[in-house]
């Protein structure tokens, strides 16, 4: 192994040919500017060059690329949300991941390991009934499954009787699924890049330039930019930005904390979840188990970390694999996650002509890169809504026409 | 556990408490004025969701007891904590309009 080491060093494959080149000075003017370089941002600029012939992009990304939310997910990649307007629009963005590595030729490490969440209460299983009959519906694979099938997927789950809440039945969701999360953005980046995308990281917008109801340009801190369009894709910063932007969101930040287990032998294959404990976990690739739980309870911009959540959220992973009790914690680390009061995102036009909204993404943004970033990169290009995103419109709010998403992850069952 | 002091019961865990969002202004239907329902809306759903000083309003649940707190959303800091009648210091008259004949 040194050896092979110290060979591919001196051979002429090292050093590894760069996924995209660091752009120069910003130009002063673009076609379009997108603030925010992480996947959701990053896979707009992808599919406006691909898709869309606009390559004069500029991706403004105030640290480093993907370092935001799209580095502090827990990758779940699923679609048995409850609204037909959400399982619609994930099932398209699953779609979508299942094709990625090969679209980009860069592994992603795609997974599909399926979701297990596990209803403790007679009102979880009639709302998994419910979520159930909606996703088949609708073409996504979800069955309300029992006891003895939830221990052949998860052998060595605590289904005893003697739980604090005792497990009655499981949501199956076998199209559930895991991905690199950093891949997925730098496989955008790349695509981004090699059609000509400029992505300028450590560039933080700090005015947004508007006249008569329009934007014409951004301040940054390396200068000043002038564009046709601009698209904020900024989330755990989504009211600060359309602050600047001079209007305001239905959206509320709160931090979510999640954590990584030192690595063990595989012993977990799906994501096992519980809406009852607010508790996920499953494991990765490495082997490490991620454990993730609802935000927090009171609003804030720090992804500092808590002892409470720690401990509940420990707590209840080790109710449901009590032998983790024994493992030690590797690393622990936050989001901010934007909460929109009906769980569902906010996509298209805001209150200026040609500002785009990318927000609202919560605890569910991950999952929707692909098919949030094309239908974005439509709604640029041809100037309006495609059908999939106008029920997330943010002038929802306006007519009280909520997108009640009972199935997302932070939501309150 | 992150403490918070209660005007009413003093220290206390902050898991016994309800954030309840912003202090913003309620639109009020009256005599002469109707509230449309965009207004609403943006009573109902938009925030400021700073990041820095926020005023917001707090509940302890066991005694259901509210109050107003302000602290720092970035440092996680709370800087003071009061009853309503600091604020609120008159009643606000609820009353609808006479319906049309």
């Amino acid at each position: 192994m040194p050896f092979g080491l110290l060979k591919y060093g001196l051979s002429r494959r090292y050093p590894a040919k760069k996924h995209f080149g660091t752009p120069g000075d910003l130009k002063s003017s673009y076609d379009v500017v997108i603030i925010g370089g992480g996947g959701h941002g990053l896979a707009a600029a992808y599919y406006l060059a691909k898709e869309h012939g606009i390559r004069k992009i500029a991706v403004l990304e105030k640290a480093y690329l993907a370092g935001g939310n799209t580095a502090r997910n827990t990758a779940v990649i699923r679609s048995n949300y409850l609204t037909e307007e959400g399982v619609t629009f994930y099932r398209e963005s699953l779609k979508l991941f299942r094709d990625l590595s090969n679209e980009f030729d860069y592994n992603i490490m795609y997974s599909q390991r399926g979701q297990l969440t596990l209803a403790h209460t007679d009102a979880a299983v009639r709302s998994f009934r419910w979520r159930a009959e909606v996703n088949k519906h609708l073409g996504v694979q979800s069955e309300l499954i029992g006891i003895d099938d939830i221990l052949k997927l998860v052998p060595n789950l605590n289904v005893s009787a003697d739980a604090r809440y005792p497990i009655l039945a499981g949501l199956w969701h076998a199209d559930g699924a895991t991905a690199r999360h950093d891949a997925v953005a730098w496989g955008y980046a790349k695509g981004a890049a090699e059609r000509g995308v400029e992505i300028h990281q450590l560039t933080e917008v700090t005015d947004i330039v508007s006249s008569g109801g329009r934007v014409t340009g951004v301040e940054t801190n390396r200068g000043s930019v002038s564009c046709d369009v601009v698209l904020q894709a900024v989330a755990g910063a989504s009211s600060l930005l359309a602050k600047k932007a001079g209007f305001r969101l239905p959206i509320v930040s709160y931090p979510l904390q999640a954590m990584v287990t030192q690595p063990l032998k595989p012993f977990i294959n799906p994501h096992v979840s519980s809406t009852q404990l607010h508790c996920y976990v499953h494991q990765t690739a490495r082997g490490e188990v991620v454990i993730g739980g609802g935000s927090d309870p009171y609003p804030l911009y720090s992804t500092r970390s808590t002892l409470d959540l720690k401990e509940s959220l420990l707590g209840h992973a080790a109710e449901m694999f009590p032998f983790l009790a024994q493992v030690r914690l590797l690393r622990q680390w936050a989001g901010i996650t934007d909460m929109t009061p009906d769980y569902s995102p906010i996509m298209g036009v805001s209150p200026l002509e040609n500002y785009y909204l990318d927000a609202g993404w919560g605890t569910w943004g991950f999952k929707a890169i692909p098919i949030c970033g094309k239908l974005m990169a439509q709604c640029i290009a041809e100037r309006s809504a495609p059908a999939l995103m106008q029920p997330f419109a943010l002038s929802r709010f306006d007519r009280l026409e909520q997108v009640n998403e009972m199935g997302a992850t932070a939501a309150s069952h | 556990m992150k403490l918070m002091p209660c005007p009413l019961n003093g220290l206390r865990n902050i898991s016994e408490f309800i954030c309840a969002g912003e202090l913003k202004d309620m639109p009020l239907t009256t005599v002469d004025k109707t509230v449309d329902d965009k207004a609403w809306a943006d009573y109902l759903f938009n925030q400021d969701n700073a990041a820095g000083i926020v005023r917001e309003w707090w509940c302890h649940s066991a005694t259901s007891y509210w109050f107003i707190a302000e602290r720092h959303t970035v440092t996680d800091e709370i800087i003071r904590t009061y009853p309503a009648d600091e604020i609120y210091k008159q009643r606000v008259d609820f009353t609808p309009p006479p319906v049309p004949e």
